[in-house]
């Protein structure tokens, strides 16, 4: 296949951004989006010019490095799949396809498609855990947990923190990220005891770090590559009211240097 | 000059020698932990973990990793499970059982006293993840499901859904960002080790480099502990991430520390087939499948090129249930992947190329409904549709072996501590407990092992008992390797030839695969042991990196390990040429028993092959631990 790219290319965080066009000639249909990339990359750097600086790990879809916007999709035009798995057999011979970093006031752009999520890992600072200590634990089957729930949060503890939820939202909102694990840590019966302070410290630091506020549109859960239902903004809009009412006297607002 | 390789193992009974070695072992009190500052590299399941465990008990800690999150460690990508000998399903499992199984399956190549220590902490690890709310499989009845893995006839296999290494990593993720938020652990993440600071013969620090703004700057400690995975990228494609490395074994390897069994390299017997010159990795299917799938070839040669549906049962040839009748498909890892290349080699390969064979779930779909397959598998499922746009609810999937693991690594004493005092080894990084072939689900049981409970408790001992000296940034020996790695990256960008550093790698990647991969002989051993010093000085010679030193340039980090590789790769063929037997992953053609079985040789090679650094252009030099096994009979590994 012969494609032509519009690539965001920006050299550094303060410095001005712009699309630049290149021809990637010779595609497999087979090529993961990545390793088109890697293709168009090593032709850059053999013709003297700097490669297209992207985040990128596993390529299996599960340690949430890549993302980037596709055609102004995030994670491009396959449903739940993450932009490592989507293959070239989705686009057509001859298509212009546009990528852009991720889009949103709490990600800041470091480097072409680079962008800084620290903020995340921040919100899962902030109340993200159930306070285990090593050793601690008692046997492993004295706490019974239902199927059910059990399901239920394996699906929300799903989510690989890419932040395509953020990019699609047209708010920048990380709601369904810090839905999602409250809603797996609060299904759980060990997550009980700190379920309420969870959700109110995890939701104040989201407000801290700039994401723009939840009107549930529903982008997020379209752009989700593990499907994450909006469902877990409910729960956590639930357990953040009633937490705020209760207003526990221990509340703490700040996380950490993620 | 050859260094003493103690192993440190507490003396008594097997089943005792844990206990009896911490209580021995002298403590830090509460008090003068926040005293100590503690290295963790790397936030996996073992560096996650440690570090994390560390910060609760007081010790200051700083933990660094290169990618852009601690959560995004590869441990991440792990499927199938987890093992404990937690004999839930009453089906005969003990500690004294997994140890057994974790001692044959790596072809009695393994310490027995690592090996048991880390069944009888496999329950615990298990505790400890459920009260983190690791979200496992579960029964109606509320209680933990267990599934079966290779080299094992119990099911002592935890699991959340195909998903289980990102739910533990997550679970010791949100401990470490519990323990950041209070203070205790000071994270670095886009931060990458490139060398380690030996002061007074003891390990004080690392040279880091920012990826970010390339600032190269020392990190000083009382101990540093390296748990930074496996080496597999090595072999350019791998299931690895694309990210993993060597460099920071590797450099402490350089500083002192001895390189254990560096041959030793797991193929996963099941793994997506390549599909092109452009693949830049491979991608697993879990050995979980092969609890409802059969591997299969077509009997004839003429029948490759059919639809596998076409294909009746009477010309197939279930290949594993046939050699193994008592584990048939749930054969371990080295023997189902040489079965698999075997098949192949005789033109029985299935798809592109001939190298594949087939992973055929219709059985189960008849016998269980295609739903519960899905509830078991869908997320793989989903995967292989997703990359090989074929439906394996209809068509048998393909599979083919791929490097997936190395059981070498840095060795390490019983406290999990290198030949460099003060520093400590975890996870894959170390090469303690798999011998020659890790069985299935004993990976992330091991990382965490490693780094929940035993380093916790040895690091303390090692503070307890050790007078450490202040060291500041200017030290000579601080400022020296700081301008060593330095002089190392100008290096680099200085070259400035013609070969891109992708295209370098792949080319070490074949020649290993080649010569050192699944099947070994000394010819083409010796054949590598020449190609390889050719493409490191042309690696040296012509390799560019566009691009500055002091901003974010993902190719100069490519090029560090990629240059380290082309060493420790050298290093890997030397091992295997010098290893004249066959165990586990290791397989010399020249050592097989007449029906093709791994050979080994008991009374020349039961030891630990620990190479010792020489300095630049030297030879390593063989150290040898020997392997004493006190508890269990050495015998030909049978799984028939």
């Amino acid at each position: 296949m012969n494609l032509t790219l519009q690539v965001w290319r920006q050299p550094g965080p303060e410095a001005d951004g712009g699309l630049k066009e290149y021809q990637a000639s010779d595609i497999s249909p087979d090529m993961s989006f990545l390793e088109m990339l890697d293709v168009v990359n090593e032709r850059l750097i053999e013709a003297g010019d700097l490669p297209i600086a992207f985040d990128h790990d596993c390529r299996e879809g599960i340690c949430g490095s890549c993302g980037m916007m596709i055609n102004g999709v995030a994670h491009g035009p396959s449903k739940a799949t993450a932009t490592c798995q989507l293959h070239m057999r989705s686009f057509r011979d001859g298509d212009t396809i546009v990528i852009e970093p991720w889009r949103a006031r709490a990600f800041p752009v470091i480097r072409d498609l680079v962008v800084n999520r620290g903020a995340l890992d921040r919100i899962i600072a902030a109340g993200g855990f159930i306070s285990a200590p090593t050793g601690s634990a008692q046997d492993a089957n004295a706490i019974p947990v239902s199927k059910q729930d059990s399901d239920a949060a394996m699906d929300a503890a799903a989510c690989i923190g890419c932040g395509a939820c953020v990019a699609a939202c047209p708010n920048g909102s990380a709601s369904l990220f810090t839905g999602a694990k409250i809603s797996h840590l609060g299904l759980l019966p060990q997550g009980q005891p700190e379920r309420f302070r969870r959700a109110l410290n995890m939701v104040t630091q989201m407000d801290l770090e700039n994401f723009g506020h939840c009107t549930l549109f529903g982008e997020c859960q379209e752009a989700c590559p593990k499907q994450i239902s909006i469902d877990v903004i409910s729960r956590m809009n639930r357990d953040f009211l009633r937490a705020a009412v209760t207003a526990p006297s221990d509340r703490a607002a700040s996380g950490g240097d993620g | 000059m050859s260094i003493e390789l103690n192993a440190r193992i507490p003396a008594g009974p097997l089943a005792a020698k844990w206990d009896k070695h911490r209580f021995e072992m002298k403590l830090v009190n509460p008090a003068n932990k926040r005293k100590y500052t503690i290295i963790v590299v790397g936030s996996g399941l073992a560096g996650g973990a440690a570090a994390a465990t560390l910060s609760e008990l007081g010790y200051n800690v700083r933990c660094y990793c290169y990618q852009d999150s601690p959560r995004r460690a590869h441990s991440i990508a792990a499927q199938g499970g987890i093992n404990a000998a937690k004999n839930y399903q009453n089906d005969g499992d003990s500690i004294q059982r997994l140890f057994y199984d974790t001692i044959k399956g790596g072809d009695f190549r393994a310490r027995e006293a690592n090996v048991y220590r880390l069944a009888q902490i496999s329950v615990n690890i298990i505790d400890q993840c459920v009260a983190q709310g690791v979200p496992f499989a579960r029964e109606y009845g509320g209680l933990l499901a267990n599934r079966s893995f290779g080299g094992a006839q119990v099911s002592r296999t935890f699991y959340a859904r195909g998903q289980t290494g990102q739910q533990l990593l997550l679970g010791a993720y949100q401990a470490l960002e519990k323990e950041i938020a209070k203070g205790g652990v000071t994270m670095f993440p886009r931060a990458e080790m490139l060398d380690l600071i030996v002061v007074n013969g003891r390990a004080r620090g690392i040279v880091v480099r920012d990826e970010l703004t390339g600032r190269i700057e020392p990190h000083l400690a009382d101990a540093v502990v390296l748990a930074t995975g496996g080496y597999g990228n090595v072999f350019y494609l791998s299931t690895n991430a694309k990210g993993c490395n060597a460099t920071a074994i590797w450099r402490a390897h350089k500083r002192g520390a001895a390189f254990a069994n560096p041959c030793y390299t797991q193929i996963h017997p099941t793994c997506i087939p390549v599909a092109g010159e452009h693949q830049s990795k491979l991608t697993l299917m879990s050995e979980s499948l092969r609890n409802d799938g059969r591997v299969w070839v077509p009997k004839r040669k003429e029948d490759v090129g059919k639809n596998p549906t076409d294909i009746p049962e009477q010309d197939r040839d279930y290949y594993l249930e046939r050699k193994y009748p008592s584990f048939g498909n749930l054969s371990p890892r080295d023997i189902a992947s040489r079965a698999a290349k075997e098949a192949c080699d005789e033109g029985r390969g299935v798809g592109p190329g001939g190298r594949g064979v087939y992973l055929d779930f219709a059985d189960a779909i008849k016998r269980l409904g295609e739903d519960r397959i899905r509830e078991r598998y869908g997320n793989l499922f989903e995967m292989y549709e997703r990359i090989t746009a074929e439906n394996p609810y209809k068509v048998p999937m393909r599979i083919y072996p791929a490097v997936h693991y190395t059981m070498g690594g840095l060795w390490v004493d019983y406290n999990l501590m290198s030949t460099i005092p003060g520093l400590h080894v975890a996870g894959e990084a170390n090469f303690s407990d798999h011998g020659a072939n890790r069985l299935g689900a004993s990976a992330l049981m091991q990382g965490l092992a490693d780094g929940y409970f035993v380093l916790p408790n040895t690091i303390g001992d090692y503070l307890a008992s050790t007078r450490l000296e202040s060291v500041s940034a200017d030290a000579p020996d601080v400022k020296a390797a700081v301008a060593d790695v330095e002089k190392r990256t100008r290096t680099l960008l200085g070259i400035n030839g013609k070969r891109t550093v992708a295209s370098l790698h792949r080319e070490l990647g074949r020649i290993m695969w080649e010569y050192c991969g699944m099947a070994r002989d000394a010819g083409g051993l010796k054949k590598a042991l020449e190609l390889i010093p050719q493409l490191r000085e042309e690696f040296w010679r012509d390799v560019r990196i566009p691009g500055a030193g002091t901003e974010l340039n993902q190719t100069l980090e490519h090029a560090g390990r990629v240059a380290d590789f082309l060493e420790l790769g050298e290093l890997m063929c030397r091992d295997a040429l010098h290893r004249e037997e066959s165990c586990g992953g290791h397989f010399r053609t020249e050592h097989q028993t007449p029906d093709g079985e791994a050979l080994r040789d008991d009374e020349h090679f039961a030891y630990v092959a620990a190479w010792e650094w020489q300095g630049e252009g030297k030879p390593q030099q063989l150290n040898k631990e020997p392997l004493v096994y006190e508890n269990i009979k050495l015998s030909q590994r049978s799984y028939k």
